[in-house]
C-alpha cells in the first residue's frame, strides 16, 4: 500500500519530546523516533512499551545452569567418578562446592551471548544490514520523528505538517513509500 | 531532565554541543595519522614481532628454553599471565560497576578502558597457551571425551575452572563493547566520504538505526550486561587465585588470597587505565572529556585499592606468624630478607608507599605525577605476583633442591613481546574506532556540561522524574 512519511527534524531532544507530548494529546499517532542517543522518557510518549530481553536473559541465565550442572553431573559422577587423593566423586550434591564455579561462568556465558544475539536479531541489526535512519544527521546531532499517514486517517498531510511547524522544528521533508 | 549539583565539577568543558562532541571524537579517525602514531605503531610492532619470534622459538623448541627448572616450575609466564588478567580488570570494572553506581565519569574511559581489557586477556590467555609448549593440542583443556577412552578434563581443579573463567569473560567483555560501539560505528558510517571507510563502517555498525524501540532495548542490554559482568569480574580474579590458593605450597595457601587478588587487579588496571590515558587525551585533543577531574577520581580508586593489597600483605605476614606453621613462616621471611628481597621490597615501596601519596590533592590532581605513579604501580604488581610466584617456589620442603630462578632471553623476549602486541592492538583502535563513547557522552552533556551547567537559564525546566 502506498503511504505518506512525514519526516520532521529537531535540533534538541527537549523541544522533540515537548512536540511529541503536545501531537499525541491532540491524537496523532508519532509512528518513530530516531535519535543519536537514548532520549529518555521518549517511550511513554510514543507508546513504546518496555522490552523483555531482561527476562530472555533470564531464561538464558537458566538454560546455563541446567546445562553446567547436567553436564557436570554426566561427566564427574556418572561416566567416570574420578578419584582424587581416594576421594571419588561419588554424588555431585557431596561435591558441589568444587562445581559452583564453572556453574556460574556458564550461567553467565549462557545469559550474555543468548541476550546479545537475541537484541541483535529483534532490533534487525546484524552485519552488512544497509543503514535505516532517514537522514545521516540522526546519528550526529539531530532527531526525527516520523509520522505515518496511513496510522493518522484523522488528520489530513496539510493538517499535520500545520501542527508540526508548531513545535519548533527545523526541517520538514516528505516522502511516499511503497 | 537528570539534574546535578551545581558545585560538582562539570564533566566536559568547554562550550560544547553535540555536534562537537562528534567532530572531536571523529576528527582523527577521519583524518590522516600523524606522524607520531606511524613511529609509535612501527616501535610497537617491531617488538610485537620480536616477540612471535621468540613464542615461535619457544613452540619449535619446547619450554626448555625458558629458565624454568625441576624446583621453579612456574615463574615469568603464569607471572605475566596474571599481570595481564589484572590488568584486564579494569575496563570491565569501569563501564559494569560504574554503571551500575551511576558514575556518569565513566563515559569518558569506558571505551576505551574496555578495548585495554580486551588486549590485556588476549595477551593473558597467550601464556597457558604457550606454557602447554604443545599449542596444537590446546583444546584438551574443553570437556571433550578422550579419544582413548572416556576420560574428561578434571572439574575439580581451579586450573579448568581458568579456562572457563578467562573465556568468559574475554568473551563476554568482548560483546558489552560491541554492543556500545555499534551506535558509534552508526555516526562514523553516516559521516564518511571515502567508499572503502563508508563500506567497512556500515558492516562494522550492523546497519543501526537509532530508533527509539532500540535505544529502549540498547540501555536494559548495557544495564543486564553490567549486572552480569560485575560478578563476572570479582568471579575471575577470584579464580585466578584459587590457581594459588587451593594448592599446599607454603605462601600460596591462603584464604585472603580472592579479595586481596581481586583488589590488586583493579589497582593494576586503573593504573594501566591512567597511562593510557593521560596519552591519550593529549595525543587526540581530547582534554575537554578526561580532564583532571576524571584523573583524580581514577586516582582515589587506585589510592583505595592500593591500600586494601597493602593491609593483605601485612596481613598475610602477620598471619603466618601467628599461625604458628613453620613452613608458612619461613615462606615469608625468606620473601623478605632471602635472595629475592630486592622483589619484594619493590613490589612493597611500589604498591604500598606510593599510592598512600594520592591523600594529598595536589598530587592526585598533578597529571605528571598520576603518570610516574601509575607505571611505578604496575612495576609493582609485576614484582607482587613474581614474589608470590617465584620466591614461594624456589625454596620447597627439600632443602637439597632449593634453586634460583633466572629469566632467559626467550622469557623476557616474550613478555616485551606481548606489551608490544599490546600497543598495536590498543594503535589500532585508537586509529579506527571511537574512542569516546559517542551516544553515551551526549547524553550527560546538558546535565555535566559545563556551558550548560553554569548557565543560569538554560530554559529546559521540565521535570520528568528518572
Amino acid at each position: 500500500m502506498a503511504d505518506k512519511v512525514i519526516y520532521a527534524m529537531y535540533g534538541d531532544e527537549e523541544v522533540l519530546k515537548d512536540g511529541a507530548k503536545k501531537l499525541v494529546s491532540r491524537g496523532v499517532k508519532i509512528n518513530e523516533v530516531f535519535s543519536p542517543f537514548p532520549i529518555h522518557g521518549i517511550d511513554p510518549i510514543i507508546g513504546i512499551k518496555n522490552t523483555r530481553l531482561g527476562i530472555m536473559a533470564f531464561l538464558y541465565g537458566l538454560t546455563g545452569l541446567t546445562l553446567a550442572t547436567i553436564g557436570m553431573r554426566y561427566m564427574m559422577v556418572v561416566d567416570w567418578p574420578m578419584n582424587i587423593g581416594g576421594k571419588p566423586n561419588f554424588s555431585y550434591m557431596q561435591n558441589i562446592l568444587a562445581f559452583i564455579p564453572i556453574t556460574f561462568e556458564f550461567t553467565v556465558l549462557c545469559a550474555a551471548h543468548g541476550m546479545a544475539i537475541s537484541y541483535l536479531l529483534r532490533n534487525k541489526t546484524l552485519p552488512g544490514m544497509p543503514a535505516q535512519n532517514p537522514d545521516p544527521r540522526t546519528t550526529d546531532d539531530k532527531f526525527v520523528m516520523e509520522i505515518r499517514l496511513s496510522e493518522n486517517d484523522k488528520f489530513s498531510a496539510d493538517e499535520l505538517t500545520a501542527m508540526l511547524n508548531e513545535t519548533g522544528l527545523i526541517e520538514l521533508d516528505q516522502k511516499d513509500i511503497k | 531532565m537528570h539534574k546535578e549539583a551545581a558545585i560538582r565539577e562539570p564533566l566536559i568543558l568547554g562550550h560544547k554541543t553535540y555536534h562537537d562532541i562528534t567532530e572531536d571524537v571523529c576528527r582523527p579517525i577521519e583524518d590522516k595519522a600523524p606522524r607520531m602514531w606511524y613511529i609509535l605503531f612501527g616501535i610497537a610492532l617491531i617488538i610485537g614481532l620480536y616477540g612471535v619470534g621468540c613464542i615461535l622459538y619457544l613452540l619449535g623448541t619446547g619450554i626448555g628454553v625458558w629458565g624454568l627448572n625441576k624446583t621453579v616450575g612456574w615463574a615469568w609466564d603464569i607471572t605475566n599471565f596474571v599481570w595481564w588478567v589484572g590488568i584486564g580488570h579494569a575496563g570491565t570494572l569501569i563501564s559494569a560497576v560504574l554503571l551500575l553506581f551511576r558514575q556518569k565519569w565513566r563515559m569518558a574511559i569506558n571505551r576505551s578502558a574496555e578495548a585495554m581489557t580486551i588486549f590485556a586477556v588476549f595477551m593473558a590467555g597467550m601464556f597457558p597457551l604457550i606454557h602447554m609448549g604443545r599449542l596444537w593440542v590446546g583444546y584438551w583443556t574443553l570437556p571433550l571425551p578422550n579419544q582413548f577412552g572416556s576420560l574428561w578434563v578434571n572439574f575439580n581443579s581451579p586450573l579448568l575452572w581458568d579456562v572457563f573463567a578467562i573465556s568468559t569473560y574475554l568473551s563476554v567483555s568482548l560483546i558489552f563493547w560491541y554492543i556500545g560501539l555499534i551506535p558509534d560505528f552508526a555516526t562514523i558510517r553516516d559521516r564518511a566520504k571515502k567508499p572503502v571507510a563508508k563500506k567497512m563502517y556500515s558492516i562494522l555498525s550492523f546497519g543501526w538505526s537509532g530508533r527509539a524501540k532500540h535505544w529502549n532495548r540498547f540501555e536494559l542490554v548495557s544495564l543486564v550486561l553490567a549486572g552480569l559482568a560485575t560478578p563476572l569480574v570479582f568471579s575471575v580474579h577470584s579464580i585466578v587465585s584459587f590457581d594459588f590458593a587451593t594448592s599446599v605450597i607454603p605462601g600460596w595457601h591462603t584464604t585472603i588470597f580472592p579479595p586481596y587478588f581481586v583488589a590488586g587487579a583493579v589497582f593494576s588496571g586503573f593504573a594501566m587505565v591512567q597511562t593510557l590515558m593521560l596519552i591519550m587525551r593529549k595525543a587526540m585533543s581530547l582534554e575537554a572529556y578526561i580532564h583532571t577531574k576524571h584523573v583524580e577520581y581514577m586516582n582515589i580508586v587506585i589510592m583505595v585499592t592500593g591500600s586494601i593489597v597493602g593491609t593483605a600483605y601485612i596481613t598475610e605476614l602477620f598471619i603466618s606468624w601467628y599461625s604458628g606453621v613453620e613452613y608458612e613462616g619461613y615462606a615469608f621471611m625468606n620473601r623478605a630478607t632471602g635472595p629475592y628481597w630486592w622483589a619484594y621490597w619493590s613490589m612493597m615501596t611500589c604498591n604500598v608507599i606510593s599510592p598512600q601519596l594520592m591523600w594529598f590533592k595536589k598530587l592526585r590532581r598533578s597529571l605528571l605525577f598520576t603518570f610516574i605513579i601509575s607505571i611505578v604501580v604496575n612495576i609493582g604488581m609485576w614484582f607482587e605476583r613474581y614474589v608470590i610466584i617465584v620466591t614461594s617456589l624456589h625454596r620447597d620442603y627439600l632443602p637439597s633442591s632449593w634453586s634460583m630462578h633466572f629469566p632467559s632471553h626467550i622469557d623476557i623476549g616474550v613478555y616485551v613481546g606481548t606489551i608490544g602486541l599490546f600497543f598495536v592492538f590498543f594503535l589500532l583502535f585508537a586509529r579506527y574506532f571511537p574512542v569516546l563513547a559517542l551516544n553515551e557522552v551526549k547524553t550527560i552533556l546538558k546535565s555535566s556540561g559545563e556551558s550548560f551547567k553554569n548557565a543560569p537559564d538554560h530554559g529546559h525546566t521540565t521535570n520528568e522524574s528518572h
